[in-house]
């Protein structure tokens, strides 16, 4: 979700096998020196798709002596899935972050081919993407400060997670500003 | 119908595995130990299609045990866990995916106890207590319920006990009892259950 100067990025916390619930600590929002990305999907390929980006961005940086900026991991994202494209990673992978130079804050989705969804307020992904379509739509307004951008995301992804079975079981919300992330643990309901 | 339960104690872990070993709809054998240790601290707990599953946890023994010698060094459990993960998920897209269930009981680097679930699909998650298949459903509400942050083993095993009795009650077949393996600082051993 895109801010004044800040975007935030938020995922739930549980690991399931269908009804199942196994874990209530996976995290699905990963960072990569300035950048974040959430992935969403078959929880293997979140695992390898995020050590994947790991190596790439760490060869990135040591080639170009300097972060990844997000215009560029959105690039990077969508070209690594599509190199896959008839064999695929299973992911609904978003990026955010802001751009180190320009302070732009930046946000976009991809589905599981990398075709990139660029957006200037706010973008979903998951099984509860389409709750979390109706939150956003009802409680975004543009131009937020960070403590209301971090009232407005939380407030939507814990009220999409309580209509969708297979999300929930806690949340970790990032703000993110030109020179500090914050990262809270969010309480939510654990049925 | 395989049992497999993990219980991440103080300082030691348990694992349990069913004893019974299936093919069809017969008990070929009631004395089966799905279980293999991987070097001083870290037992490999596994179940899937037979065949796949020995096959598998036998090379999974081998490679550490290559590494080891090769490096000088034991592995610890961290890094046997992504080691696993990674052959699993890689499998995963073969012509010939590996089926197998996987339980990694250990001790990291020989003090913090360490235990995590990998399934078929590459999926990992290290966890206080965890169950592979049908007994999930049956135990995990009990380990939810009596669970606690740094309990004893000698309430870990009574926990287990409660999901033995469990798992007998309610498993529509005789798994044949449990062979109940504790992983602590003086390695791993067997235990009286």
């Amino acid at each position: 979700m895109v801010g004044k100067d800040c975007v935030a990025i938020a995922c739930d916390l549980r690991l399931g096998s269908q009804s199942l619930g196994v874990s209530n600590n996976f995290e699905k929002v990963f960072q990569y020196g300035h950048v974040f990305m959430g992935l969403t999907g078959l929880a293997s390929d979140v695992l390898t798709v995020h050590e994947n980006f790991r190596m790439k961005t760490n060869l990135y940086k040591m080639r170009e002596e300097r972060e990844i900026e997000p215009e560029s991991m959105a690039n990077l994202v969508s070209t690594s899935l599509y190199e896959k494209r008839f064999g695929p990673w299973f992911v609904g992978p978003i990026v955010a972050g802001i751009n180190s130079k320009s302070g732009k804050p930046f946000v976009c989705a991809f589905d599981f081919i990398g075709c990139i969804d660029y957006a200037k307020d706010f973008v979903v992904s998951g099984t509860a993407a389409d709750q979390l379509y109706g939150m956003c739509e009802g409680l975004y307004e543009p131009n937020l400060e960070p403590e209301d951008l971090f009232e407005t995301i939380s407030q939507a992804l814990l009220n999409a997670a309580d209509r969708d079975a297979l999300s929930g079981w806690g949340a970790v919300v990032y703000v993110i500003t030109k020179d500090k992330v914050t990262k809270r643990y969010l309480k939510s309901r654990q049925d | 119908m395989d049992i497999i339960l993990g219980i991440r104690v103080k300082d030691s872990v348990i694992v349990a595995t069913s004893k019974a070993f299936t093919r069809g709809i017969s008990i070929l054998k009631d004395n089966d130990d799905k279980t293999r240790t991987l070097n001083q601290f870290n037992l490999l707990a596994f179940t899937g299609d037979s065949g796949d599953t020995t096959q598998f946890a036998e090379y999974i023994q081998a490679n550490i045990q290559l590494f080891s010698m090769r490096e000088n060094t034991e592995m610890d459990s961290k890094s046997i866990a992504s080691y696993i993960r990674q052959q699993l998920a890689s499998s995963l897209r073969s012509r010939k995916p590996y089926q197998v269930q996987i339980m990694l009981g250990g001790l990291n680097k020989g003090i913090e106890p360490f235990l995590t679930i990998i399934d078929y699909l590459g999926t990992r998650t290290d966890l206080p207590y965890c169950a592979h298949g049908y007994a999930a459903f049956y135990t995990m509400s009990l380990l939810d319920h009596h669970y606690k942050e740094n309990m004893s083993l000698e309430d870990g095993l009574r926990i287990l006990k409660l999901c033995h009795e469990e798992l007998d009650k309610r498993m529509p077949v005789d798994f044949k009892g449990l062979n109940v393996k504790v992983i602590d600082k003086d390695g791993v051993r067997d235990v009286e259950f």
